[in-house]
């Protein structure tokens, strides 16, 4: 196995976290006390790594003595997405190393439509990707990786499609993925082409479903796994089929980034909404739905 | 004439054998590579009308089934003349609301006794005709198995669908269906289940709540090695 670990993690947030908010005030050229709220990601996400970064933002904002605003980072994926795509009201799909969501906003919240009942994409193509032996390179995570081979590959193989109801399963899809790979009849271009082919055509399946049960105009993709030529490909089939813009959201506010923080906190500031000391507990499984979404227009 | 154009497939009503019939064809789709889109229209057809015959047996009413042909992924079967439960919930009285969902709750129940998962459980999937009759449709997704966890994931959906589109009254609805359904599975499985589906909204990002332990405290999963 590998991957994050979410100690480690947490070590590395709380050493460079006085360095980047510096860098991030000199960027926006402004100072500290220029500063109206400090938003941060209350949750879902790793425990250790949310509580760097809460600790920080309650030291920021007991300082300068601003409010506090504990956003949520699924609605800060949506919500920044919806500013640089100029979306309006989309189904999203958002799609990452720990997160599968098909959402729609409905009746003041954003609803969850269908998600993954198991594990992420992402986190499906990382454990692929590590055990066929790939290394991750600067600038080229796994995911690119495995879409580069994937484009070599010419063979599908049949690969368990699980799609419930609105809801993906990708556990079976992993553990048949990993065989094939361990048993070496198929080439990893193959595997990597098949991997692909199979779970995109399952996510596109169930945002498919959303879009027609929803008759949204809008689709919205974002997260890491969105920067995927193949899955934009497949998305923009069915926007256009159902006469939906389709909006992919740039990289570098698709992945996590302080600035879907920042905004969603700004959005929530804005009809009031502040985050007691005291409340600022992190919410490790904080769900989507949970979230009232009172600065959306109905 | 096409009636509905949904995701997975496309309904027309047509005259056939000199009777009004719906024809659900399941369309190519075109960011499917079609080796798998082919096998999964074929699958999915085949599956589907075996299930609405089971249901049949077991008790639970579904169209008549006239013909399949599975090179044209299409199902030829009867019309059925009502409203989707999606439609008829919200504008029911309590009451009604009340009977409809027991009654439900029963229907799925008697699927799960005869093996059967109907696999997309929602108030669209299933029907209230002019003769105060409940039909299930769309078996699409299901199967014939004795999963647990496929059972709960059926009844999982349901909530969710009540959830999604009739929030202000989930959780009545939901509440109602169980009943129904632990009346006609009976207590103990209705327990496996209930539990199973208690599991599958731990096992996903379902929790809203942070898991407590006896203390209250928070439990700290300090071993998973999974990306952020």
């Amino acid at each position: 196995m590998g991957g994050i670990h979410p100690r480690e993690a947490a070590r590395h947030h709380a050493k460079v976290a006085g360095d980047t908010i510096s860098r991030a005030f000199q960027e926006a050229g402004i100072k500290p006390k220029d500063a109206t709220i400090i938003a941060f990601s209350q949750g879902p996400g790793l425990g250790p790594c949310l509580r760097a970064g809460a600790t920080a933002a309650r030291t920021l904002s007991t300082y300068l003595n601003i409010p506090l605003v504990g956003v949520n980072h699924c609605v800060a994926h949506i919500e920044i997405g919806k500013l640089v795509t100029d979306a309006k009201d989309p189904i999203t799909l958002y799609v990452s190393g720990g997160n599968s969501i098909v959402s729609a906003f409905d009746a003041g919240r954003y609803r969850i439509f269908g998600e993954t009942l198991d594990i992420a994409i992402g986190n499906s193509i990382d454990v692929f990707a590590r055990e066929a032996g790939l290394h991750q390179q600067k600038g080229l995570p796994f995911g690119a990786i495995v879409e580069r081979l994937a484009k070599e590959g010419k063979e599908l193989v049949h690969l368990p499609y699980s799609v419930k109801g609105m809801d993906l399963s990708f556990s079976g899809l992993l553990t048949a993925v990993v065989r094939l790979l361990k048993n070496g009849k198929h080439s990893l271009e193959d595997l990597c082409y098949s991997l692909q082919e199979t779970a995109f055509s399952m996510l596109t399946e169930v945002t498919e479903r959303a879009l027609a049960h929803t008759e949204k105009k809008e689709v919205l993709l974002t997260g890491g796994v969105g920067a995927n030529k193949r899955l934009q490909a497949m998305l923009a089939t069915i926007a256009d089929e159902h006469e939906s813009r389709f909006c992919v959201v740039p990289k570098q506010y698709a992945l996590d980034n302080g600035a879907m923080i920042a905004w969603a906190g700004i959005l929530a500031y804005k009809q009031g909404i502040t985050t007691p000391v005291e409340e600022s507990f992190v919410r490790l499984k904080w769900r989507l739905e949970d979230v009232k979404a009172l600065w959306v227009e109905p | 004439m096409l009636i509905k154009k949904g995701a997975e497939a496309c309904l027309f009503l047509e005259d056939w054998q000199s009777r009004k019939v719906i024809m659900k064809r399941r369309l190519p789709k075109k960011y499917r590579l079609p080796e798998i889109d082919e096998k999964i229209r074929t699958n999915r057809t085949i599956r589907e009308s075996q299930l609405l015959h089971y249901a049949k047996e077991a008790g639970v009413p579904t169209p008549t089934i006239f013909m399949v042909d599975l090179a044209d992924s299409n199902i030829i079967m009867e019309f059925i003349e009502g409203e989707q439960l999606k439609q008829v919930l919200p504008a029911s009285t309590p009451e009604k609301r009340r009977h409809l969902n027991r009654r439900i709750g029963e229907f799925i129940g008697s699927l799960h006794n005869n093996e059967i998962v109907h696999g997309d459980l929602t108030t669209s999937n299933i029907i209230f005709t002019s003769r105060n009759k409940l039909i299930f449709i769309d078996f699409g997704l299901g199967e014939k198995t004795t999963d647990l966890e496929l059972r709960g994931v059926d009844l999982h959906l349901m909530k969710r669908a009540f959830q999604s589109t009739h929030s202000r009254i989930a959780e009545e609805c939901f509440n109602d269906v169980l009943e129904g359904y632990i009346k006609a599975v009976g207590d103990n499985p209705a327990k496996n289940v209930l539990e199973k589906i208690d599991e599958i909204e731990r096992r996903g990002r379902y929790v809203s709540e942070r898991r407590k332990t006896k203390n209250d405290k928070e439990v700290l999963n300090n071993n998973s090695f999974i990306h952020a």
